[in-house]
């Protein structure tokens, strides 16, 4: 989409730049105060941080494989008579919402339709944001699952910051188009949990495309994986690490390593004095969340380590931004929301390993309860098409503890909240005017487990409808090998 | 943190589960009672809803069910009002009890694995039951009161039992066992060690020597037949599946995997069971005309590998529009089993009927696996398992609010419930 920043070495040209730059953009209004903590978290030693530092962009190659996605051109839409879940709000019955040039234009009961607009009849049917999963394998471990296509856990090291998802996604995994079909519209697609540092994350929209550039969120921040516990002392126990406390020290040496290359570039940058310091992919990654401009999701399942990887986050001054599949993050719910961390979960998944055995149905209620953003995440193909279904079991578990959860509030568990947690809460996960018009339009109730995406619009562009066989997206690999499905 | 457990933890009533074995193995003589559950829309399965009707309950079988059911002065009263009433929900398929958490070997008793040898058919992965799982409190909590305990391995696996979620010990909890022995052609062509056609092969040498076997037993004591396909204790485990008696359930997806396995069935005239299935859909007719029950979940639509290509969520509707039997199953793991009621409720969203979903997790399943004199449907003369749900059972928001198996109420705070209450409002020695 932009100017690529690649070779530029200026640090305040990207300042104009999307992908994992955005911190140097005006924040928007609406724009989340996760980037408050960081600024005043206390750093490893007492070296006060060189300028340009926390909040500078990434330097010296910001965006060296930029987004060419562009928003398939579409007219005026308007959808009315339909029960509107906002996910700002209380819901709007009988309600219109208008969109217009990729955007939303207008929601409410008293909506103005323009000639020019294509009424849809949603009489009886749910209109939600479009569906945004935190965590996501998707072109990474595509399907089918043969080894060739095995391509999203670089074990050959505990720590590979230096590796990026977005070069092992696959455009034409046929689970692409099936999310789409649920209503998913916006995915993390995330490195396994093999290391301490998996690598960095890409932000995809479901769309079709033959690269994987064409799918990347414009402007998207990356992520860093990061993982606790059990699967890298199990895949490291005969080479490395293989224990919790090795697992710490590894975290711990890595970042120390990355506070002094962010200070040593940092200085450069600033005076531009002798030759650059010479360029260490996984540091530069590592360096960039240390600056505040990539967001840490970090995989860790039992409270415990939450609580230590929280106190790793302030002894090197960056900010979690998610805890990912933490079945146990109802014991530490109160620490979680005090140090404004989501919590990426399932409903009621569990029991499959000894850090999963604690995990509850009521993860989801008593993490809302507690203030903490809540989010229900994936890590699967096939529940990433349900995540309305796992919001589900947590309003019910919920009403069983006498906790209870209004579903305009508990679709923000799969649209606001984790659009907060990739840090796209202002373009995405709400219906309001001036958000990108990814949109859901659902046959009922989406709390129903009969509840289906009946249409999906990505930036105002219908790409889904179920009533229409003819659209349907079939990747590459689906033709002559995947029947193409009847419409029952 | 140790010494705060005992305050954290709330009183459990860890002694009912004694005295109710007791009474499961003595019911007539030391129990007597009578339960009745009113004014509910009763789905029997075995016919016609109910609106406001009876299930009457007497020493843990079922003695009435109807919309006129007199109800006795001394029965205990179920107000079911508003209400939906039905069978238990079997879960056809899972390793609760066997498998209480997969990556601990040691609390893992599933799959064999044999000698290396890919045929374990004697294994009786019952044996390995636990009884004590926290597991099954979780599930029949979710209003599961039958579970299908199957086990894995290699080519053959083993024995499946079938299992009521009861208290008291495994010979109480037992419906039985076996049930039906395991096989897979699908996807266990590397632990057999060649193609689809060599584990084909393989079935069959087994399934013509355990008929040697059989024909030549005195020979085979005195040493004097050649080397058979299998151990003796996996021949003699074979004879009910090659007399057609013991259903053998293979595990098959792709659409032409599936036609293998009719034709083994039809060349060796085995009663067999399609699990898997993800193609089926594809041979819905001929798997209807072979009269072969399909055992298949209702949440993939994703091809998983190159036997999958075809998997899609229609596949129960197809396969019941095309006259096949269907089982629904979902949730194998203990920790899952609980979800199998949602897993029908995706077939309803996409197309199946939903009194076939419902039968799909009651009644067919009890059927196929011969126990539907026993659970499945609510007639007399049937085991009281009975669910008590809030609304719809395939709705994440309904709750099974009482669950009776064989008339008691096992309805109570699992592992899990303990752990949300006690993190619910944190105990002050957590606060810190």
């Amino acid at each position: 989409m932009q100017v690529s920043t690649r070779h530029m070495l200026f640090v305040a040209i990207a300042s104009a730049l999307g992908c994992a730059t955005g911190r140097a953009a005006p924040p928007p209004a609406s724009a989340v105060p996760a980037a408050a903590p960081q600024a005043t978290a206390p750093r490893q030693d007492s070296t006060p941080p060189t300028p340009p530092g926390a909040g500078a962009v990434s330097a010296p190659n910001a965006d060296p494989f930029p987004s060419t996605y562009r928003a398939v051109p579409s007219g005026p839409v308007a959808i009315r008579n339909a029960t509107i879940l906002t996910a700002v709000g209380p819901r709007i019955q009988n309600g219109t919402i208008l969109i217009r040039d990729g955007k939303i234009v207008a929601v409410g009961a008293n909506v103005t339709v323009p000639s020019d607009a294509r009424v849809i009849d949603g009489t009886g049917k749910f209109v939600t944001p479009g569906i945004i999963d935190t965590h996501s394998h998707l072109g990474v471990y595509a399907a089918p699952g043969v080894d060739a296509l095995s391509d999203g856990n670089e074990m050959t090291n505990p720590s590979t910051p230096q590796v990026w998802a977005e070069h092992s996604v696959w455009p034409q995994d046929p689970q692409f188009p099936r999310a789409l079909s649920a209503g998913v519209t916006t995915i993390q697609i995330l490195p396994g949990s093999a290391n301490l540092f998996g690598g960095r994350s890409v932000v995809l929209k479901v769309v079709p495309s033959r690269t994987v550039q064409g799918m990347k969120f414009p402007g998207a921040k990356y992520g860093l994986k990061m993982a606790c516990g059990e699967n890298p002392k199990r895949v490291y126990a005969q080479r490395g690490l293989m224990t919790r406390m090795g697992n710490v020290a590894g975290y711990r040496a890595q970042w120390i390593s990355a506070e002094a290359y962010r200070r040593r570039w940092d200085k450069w940058l600033a005076d531009k004095k002798g030759d650059p310091p010479s360029r260490d992919l996984a540091m530069e990654t590592l360096a960039e969340v240390l600056r505040g401009n990539i967001l840490v999701h970090n995989h860790c399942y039992r409270a415990d380590e939450m609580a230590q990887m929280i106190d790793i986050s302030k002894e090197f001054g960056y900010q979690i931004k998610s805890f990912h599949h933490g079945v146990e993050a109802y014991k530490v719910a109160d620490l979680l929301a005090a140090n404004n961390i989501s919590a990426s979960v399932w409903s009621d998944w569990g029991g499959f390993k000894m850090e999963a055995m604690d995990g509850v149905r009521g993860n989801l209620p008593l993490l809302h309860n507690a203030g903490v953003r809540t989010i229900v995440h994936s890590d699967d193909a096939n529940g990433m098409q349900r995540l309305n279904q796992d919001a589900a079991k947590g309003i019910s578990e919920g009403k069983e503890l006498g906790i209870q959860i209004a579903e305009d509030d508990a679709i923000k568990w799969i649209t606001i909240n984790p659009a907060w947690a990739i840090g796209l809460d202002d373009k995405i996960g709400s219906l309001v005017a001036g958000k990108n018009a990814d949109i859901v339009l659902w046959d009922k109730n989406p709390f129903s487990i009969y509840a289906r995406a009946e249409k999906v619009w990505v930036d105002g562009a219908m790409m889904f409808d179920r009533l229409d066989p003819r659209q349907r997206w079939r990747t590459d690999f689906e033709l002559g090998y995947v029947p193409e499905a009847r419409i029952p | 943190m140790m010494k705060t457990r005992a305050r954290g933890m709330r009183p459990v009533a860890w002694g009912f589960a004694l005295g109710s074995a007791l009474v499961l193995a003595m019911p007539a003589t030391v129990h007597s009672q009578t339960i009745a559950i009113t004014g509910g829309r009763v789905y029997p399965v075995s016919g016609p809803v109910i609106e406001n009707g009876t299930v009457l309950i007497t020493n843990g079988r079922i003695t009435a069910v109807g919309a006129n059911v007199p109800v006795p002065a001394n029965a205990t009263r179920i107000d079911a009002t508003g209400k939906w009433v039905t069978p238990g929900i079997v879960n056809v398929a899972t390793t609760l009890g066997v498998v209480e958490i997969g990556a601990v070997e040691e609390t893992n008793d599933t799959p064999a694995r044999g000698r290396g040898d890919a045929v374990t058919a004697s294994h009786k992965v019952w044996e390995g039951f636990n009884p004590s799982s926290p597991l099954i409190q979780v599930t029949r909590n979710d209003g599961i009161t039958t579970v299908g305990v199957v086990p894995g391995g290699g080519l053959v696996g083993g024995q499946a039992a079938f299992v009521d979620l009861s208290d008291g010990d495994l010979a109480a909890m037992m419906l039985q066992a076996p049930v039906a022995m395991t096989a897979d052609i699908g996807s266990k062509g590397e632990q057999v060690g060649g193609t689809r056609a060599e584990v084909l092969q393989r079935l069959r040498d087994l399934l013509a020597d355990t008929r040697e076997y059989m024909r030549r037993r005195a020979d085979y004591e005195r040493n004097a037949t050649r080397e058979l396909a299998a151990r003796r204790g996996d021949l003699e485990a074979m004879i009910p599946v090659v007399q057609g008696r013991l259903p053998l359930v293979i595990e098959a997806n792709r659409a032409s995997e599936i036609e293998s396995a009719l034709n083994l069935a039809k060349e060796f005239s085995l009663k067999i069971i399609i699990s898997g299935g993800a193609e089926a859909w594809e041979v819905g007719p001929k798997l209807a005309q072979a009269q072969v029950p399909v055992i298949v979940g209702a949440l993939n639509n994703i091809p998983l590998n190159f036997s999958m290509l075809g998997a899609r969520q229609e596949n129960a509707a197809l396969l019941q529009e095309a006259g096949a039997k269907v089982l629904i199953n979902g949730g194998a793991d203990g920790f899952n089993a609980r979800n199998v009621r949602f897993e029908a409720g995706n077939a309803v969203a996409f197309g199946l009927p939903w009194d076939a979903a419902l039968r799909a997790v009651t009644l067919t399943p009890a059927e196929t696996f011969g126990v539907a004199d026993r659970v499945g449907s609510l007639q007399v003369g049937r085991e009281a398992n009975v669910v008590v749900w809030s609304g719809d059972p395939f709705e994440p928001m309904t709750r099974a609010e009482r669950v009776l198996v064989r008339g008691v109420d096992v309805k109570r705070p699992s592992r899990q419930d303990e752990l949300m209450q006690r993190y619910k409002a944190l105990p002050p020695t957590y606060r810190k």
